[in-house]
C-alpha cells in the first residue's frame, strides 16, 4: 500500500529530525541558541562513520561485523554522541567562558563542523561503513508477518525507537525532575537562578554538550539508516531542518514526535507524487520551512508564555562584578 | 549573651571606592520586633541590609547572629544563619508556579515532588494568613502576589530574619494594609523583621523601633511609640549645608510649559503620575524633588513624548508666535516639528541619551541628523560642534573620535549636556545630571544650568540632594508617590519642610478615609 509505505519513509525521515530537535531543544533550554546545529550534526555523524570503519579493520571486514552486530551498532553511537559532545564543549567554551557571542559563534561552527566532517569522511573508504548499515536497519523479525500494521509500527531499525525514547526521557526530565526545573530556571532567567544557588555555567555546559551529542545522532541515523550506509552532503541542511523544527515544537519534545512526522511527511512527500518535475520537488521541500514561518507568527500573536522559547535565549549571562 | 537580640552589626563600614556608603555602622535587631529603617536616598540603607543579606561584603566591623559573630559573603550564607531578604525587584522566573520557583535551588535529598512542595507552601500561607495559589504561574500574577512568592520563598528555606526592602513602593493601600497584617503575624511568631521605607506614615504604624540613617551613617535607633513624623524627618534630614552656588534672580518670567491634571498608569496598572499640575517658567529653574521611583523619570518622559498618559495636558506656550500647543499624545519627532524647543537630558545617560560606541561627533550628529537634503552623512558640522563643546565645556577626552563610553562619568554628562544646550532649547528638562560625577563636574553642570536660566529658559532639574536643590532653583516641586505634594519657593523652604512633603504619602487619591 502506498499510503503506508509514504507513511514509513515520513516517519524514519522524521525521527532523523527528532533526534536534531530534541537535541537542540536540550541546549535552548539551557539559553544557548546553538545555530552551529548543523556543524554540530555532520561532525557527530562523521564521528559515527569513522568508528564504524575502524570497527570494520578491526574484526576483520563483514564477517567479524555479522558476530558482533550489537558493537557494530553501539560503537558508532558512542562515537558520534562523543563527537556531538566535543563540539558542545567548543561551543559552551567560546560562549560561557569567553563570553563570545552565540550567533556569531554557533555560524561560525557550523562552518567548522561542516569542513571538518568532509575532511574527515574523504580519509575513510565508504564501504567500510556501509557494511554497518544492514545492522541499523535491521528490524524486529515478526514485523513482516504482522502485515501493514506490522510494517507500520515495527519495521524500523533501532534507531527510530531510540529517538522517540530520548525525546520522552527528555521531556520528563525537564518537566519532572529538579534538574530540569533548574535548567529551565538557567534559561528563562540565569540571574534568578544564580541567586539562588544554582549553577549557571555549569547547566549551560552540560546541557549543550548533551544536547550536542543527542543532534549528531539524528545524522547518525540520517546515513546509516535513512540512506543504508551511504554519506550524502546534506547533512548541514538536515541540521537547519531542525534548528526550525524546535520552533514547530515550540519546545517541547514530546509534541516534537508529532512535529517530526510532519515535517518529514513534507520532506519526502515528493518522492511520492507521480510525474513530479525537479522544481516541484524543491517546492514540497520548502514546506517545512514556511510551516515553521507560519507557527512561529501564530505562537506571537497568541503570546501564551508556555509556547514562547526560552526568556533569555541567545542572551549571555555574566554574573556582575561586585 | 544577651538572647533577646537577633542580630547585631558592630562598627560596620562599607566603602565604594574611596566614597563610604556606610561608615560605623552599629546596629541591633531584636528578635520578634519589626525594625524600620528611615533615610533619604543615598543615606546608606540598601547597602547596610545588603550587607546583612550577603549581597555586600563588609569591609569593616563584625556582624553577630544570636550573639556569634558570623561571615556572610553570599546569600547562601546568610540563609545559613536564617536570614532572607525580600528585594525591590523580584528574582522571578515568570513561567514557573510559585511552587516551582520558591522550591528552586533547594538542595534536598530523595525523590522531588511537587505535591508536596505544594502542600508545604499551602502549610505556610496559612500559618501567615497569605493568599496565594501555589500552582499559578507568575506571568498570571499581580504585583503584590509575586511580592508574596518572595516572602514566602524566604520562609520556606526557613528564615527568621526577614529584610524587605522598600516593600509597599510597589503596592496598592489595600495590598499594604495586608502587608503589614502579615509582617505583624510573622513578629508575633517570633520572626524578626527589617523594613526599609519612606514612608512616614508606615514607619509609625507598622515598626517597633525605627533606625534613622543618614549619609552612610546611623544616626539613632528610637522606640517607634516614643517618637513623631518631625523628629524623625529631622533626623533624617540634619543640617543644612552651604554650597555657595550662584543664583541669580529671575528675569523676564514667563509661563513656557503648563502641565495640567496628568495622570498615568505603568504596564503593571500602578499609578506612576497620579493627577500632576505644574508650571515651568522660562527664566527659571524648577526643581523636582522626591524620592527616587516616585514618577519624576515618568513625568519628564511623559512631557518628551516618551511615556503615554491617561488624562490632563501639557501645554507649550512657544515664546516666537505666541500660539499655544498641546504636547500630549505626540511624538518626539512632531513635538519637534510643531518648533518646540525640548532638550531632555534623561537619567540614563548611555542607555538613553547617547550611544557608549559612537564618538563625540556621531553623538552629537544623533540631534541633527535629519537637516540638510544630501543623501550622505554631513559631518562637518556636528564635527565642528563637537570641537566646540569640547572646548568649551572642557570635555576630557583623547580626540573627538573617542567612544564616549570610555570617557568618564562627568565627561560624558558634559557631552549629553553641551548637546541638549548645543539645541537652543526653550524648555530645558535634566534628571539627576550630577548623579555620579564629582564636585567639580557637578559644579561646571550647575553653571551650565544656571546660564540657561539667564538665557530664558524653562529649566527643570530633577535632582536627589536637597542642599543643591535648595541653592540651585527657584521653585521647588516635591512629589510622592506620583502625586505633587507642595510647591515651594527654594530661597525660603527648609530642608524639614521638603523632607515632610517627601514623605507625605497620602494614602489614598479620591478614597480616603479622613
Amino acid at each position: 500500500m502506498a499510503v503506508i509505505t509514504f507513511l514509513v519513509s515520513a516517519i524514519k525521515f522524521g525521527m532523523v529530525l527528532l533526534f536534531g530537535s530534541t537535541g537542540e531543544t536540550i541546549t535552548e533550554k539551557s539559553g544557548h541558541l546553538n545555530l552551529g546545529l548543523p556543524g554540530v550534526m555532520c561532525v557527530g555523524t562523521a564521528c559515527g562513520c569513522i568508528a564504524e570503519a575502524m570497527f570494520f579493520d578491526m574484526v576483520g571486514g563483514r564477517r567479524g561485523m555479522e558476530q558482533l552486530s550489537f558493537l557494530a551498532v553501539l560503537i558508532p553511537i558512542l562515537a558520534t554522541l562523543a563527537g556531538g559532545a566535543i563540539m558542545g564543549l567548543i561551543f559552551s567554551f567560546f560562549t560561557v567562558t569567553l563570553h563570545a557571542n552565540q550567533n556569531v559563534t554557533g555560524l561560525a561552527m557550523t562552518t567548522l563542523g561542516v569542513g571538518i566532517s568532509d575532511f574527515m569522511i574523504a580519509s575513510v573508504d565508504g564501504y567500510k561503513f556501509t557494511a554497518g548499515a544492514k545492522f541499523f536497519n535491521a528490524h524486529l523479525p515478526f514485523a513482516d508477518s504482522m502485515g501493514q500494521f506490522g510494517k507500520l509500527f515495527f519495521s524500523y531499525g533501532i534507531m527510530v525507537y531510540l529517538s522517540i525514547a530520548v525525546a520522552i526521557v527528555t521531556s520528563f526530565v525537564l518537566n519532572k525532575t529538579k534538574v530540569g526545573l533548574h535548567l529551565r530556571a538557567v534559561g528563562e532567567n540565569p540571574a534568578t537562578a544564580d541567586a539562588a544557588g544554582i549553577s549557571v555555567t555549569k547547566y549551560r555546559y552540560l546541557s549543550t554538550c548533551i544536547g550536542c551529542a543527542v543532534a549528531g545522532l539524528g545524522g547518525l541515523m540520517f546515513v546509516m539508516d535513512y540512506l543504508n550506509g551511504n554519506w550524502e552532503y546534506v547533512i548541514d541542511a538536515i541540521g537547519w531542518l531542525c534548528v526550525a523544527l524546535v520552533i514547530f515544537t515550540t519546545w517541547k519534545p514530546v509534541f516534537g514526535i508529532f512535529c517530526s512526522i510532519v515535517f518529514g511527511a513534507f520532506y519526502v512527500t515528493a518522492e511520492y507524487v507521480p510525474g513530479i518535475s525537479l522544481a516541484g520537488k524543491e517546492i514540497f521541500k520548502m514546506l517545512p520551512y514556511l510551516i515553521t514561518i507560519v507557527v512561529l507568527v501564530i505562537t506571537s500573536i497568541k503570546n501564551k508564555k508556555e509556547n514562547q522559547p526560552p526568556a533569555s535565549l541567545g542572551l549571555p549571562y555574566f554574573r556582575e562584578e561586585r | 549573651m544577651n538572647t533577646t537580640v537577633a542580630l547585631e552589626l558592630k562598627n560596620i563600614s562599607k566603602r565604594f571606592g574611596d566614597k563610604y556608603a556606610n561608615k560605623n555602622v552599629d546596629l541591633t535587631l531584636n528578635k520578634g520586633e519589626i525594625l524600620a529603617i528611615l533615610g533619604e536616598n543615598g543615606s546608606g540603607k540598601t547597602s547596610m541590609v545588603n550587607m546583612i543579606a550577603g549581597i555586600y561584603y563588609p569591609d569593616e566591623g563584625e556582624i553577630f547572629v544570636d550573639g556569634k559573630p558570623v561571615v556572610i559573603t553570599s546569600p547562601k550564607d546568610a540563609f545559613k544563619y536564617k536570614i532572607g531578604m525580600i528585594h525591590q525587584h523580584f528574582k522571578l522566573v515568570d513561567v514557573f508556579s510559585a511552587s516551582e520557583n520558591i522550591v528552586l535551588g533547594i538542595k534536598e535529598k530523595g525523590r522531588f515532588k511537587m505535591a508536596q512542595v505544594d502542600r508545604k507552601v499551602a502549610e505556610i500561607t496559612q500559618r501567615y494568613g497569605f493568599q496565594l495559589d501555589p500552582k499559578k504561574k507568575i506571568h498570571e500574577m499581580s504585583v503584590s502576589e509575586k511580592q508574596t512568592v518572595e516572602i514566602v520563598k524566604v520562609l520556606y528555606r526557613g528564615a527568621d530574619i526577614l529584610i524587605l526592602d522598600e516593600p509597599t513602593a510597589v503596592l496598592t493601600p489595600q495590598e499594604i494594609e495586608k502587608l503589614f497584617d502579615i509582617l505583624r503575624r510573622m513578629r508575633d511568631d517570633g520572626k524578626s523583621i527589617i523594613i526599609i521605607t519612606h514612608k512616614m506614615n508606615e514607619v509609625l504604624s507598622l515598626s517597633d523601633r525605627v533606625a534613622v540613617m543618614r549619609r552612610g551613617e546611623h544616626i539613632a535607633t528610637v522606640e517607634t511609640a516614643q517618637t513623631n513624623e518631625n523628629e524623625l524627618t529631622e533626623m533624617m534630614m540634619g543640617e543644612k549645608v552651604e554650597l555657595n552656588i550662584e543664583r541669580t534672580e529671575p528675569k523676564n518670567v514667563k509661563d513656557r510649559l503648563v502641565v495640567e491634571n496628568i495622570c498615568s498608569k505603568n504596564s503593571d496598572g500602578i499609578t506612576v503620575l497620579d493627577n500632576i499640575s505644574f508650571t515651568a517658567r522660562a527664566g527659571e529653574i524648577l526643581g523636582v524633588a522626591g524620592i527616587a521611583g516616585s514618577g519624576q523619570r515618568e513625568l519628564l518622559e511623559a512631557i518628551a513624548g516618551l511615556y503615554h498618559i491617561d488624562d490632563g495636558k501639557i501645554v507649550y506656550h512657544n515664546p516666537e508666535n505666541d500660539e499655544e500647543e498641546n504636547l500630549r499624545d505626540k511624538t518626539p519627532l512632531q513635538i519637534s516639528q510643531l518648533g518646540v524647543r525640548l532638550s531632555f537630558v534623561p537619567e540614563d545617560r548611555l542607555g538613553m541619551g547617547l550611544v557608549g560606541n559612537m564618538d563625540i561627533v556621531d553623538n552629537v550628529m544623533l540631534r541633527s541628523y535629519k537637516r540638510g537634503k544630501s543623501m550622505f552623512l554631513d559631518r562637518k558640522n556636528p564635527h565642528d560642534l563637537a570641537m566646540e563643546l569640547i572646548e568649551e565645556l572642557h570635555i576630557l577626552t583623547p580626540d573627538e573620535h573617542t567612544p564616549v563610553r570610555r570617557l568618564s562619568g562627568g565627561n560624558i554628562q558634559k557631552v549629553l549636556v553641551g548637546r541638549e544646550i548645543s539645541a537652543a532649547p526653550s524648555v530645558f528638562m535634566a534628571a539627576y545630571p550630577v548623579r555620579g560625577l564629582d564636585v567639580n563636574a557637578s559644579y561646571s553642570i550647575y553653571n551650565l544650568l544656571n546660564r540657561q536660566k539667564e538665557l530664558g529658559v524653562a529649566v527643570i532639574f530633577v535632582g536627589e540632594d536637597l542642599d543643591v536643590l535648595l541653592e540651585l532653583c527657584d521653585r521647588i516641586m516635591v512629589i510622592a508617590s506620583g502625586q505633587v505634594t507642595g510647591i515651594v519657593d527654594a530661597r525660603s523652604a527648609t530642608k524639614e519642610e521638603i523632607g515632610l512633603l517627601m514623605t507625605a504619602h497620602n494614602t489614598q487619591g479620591g478614597s480616603s478615609n479622613e
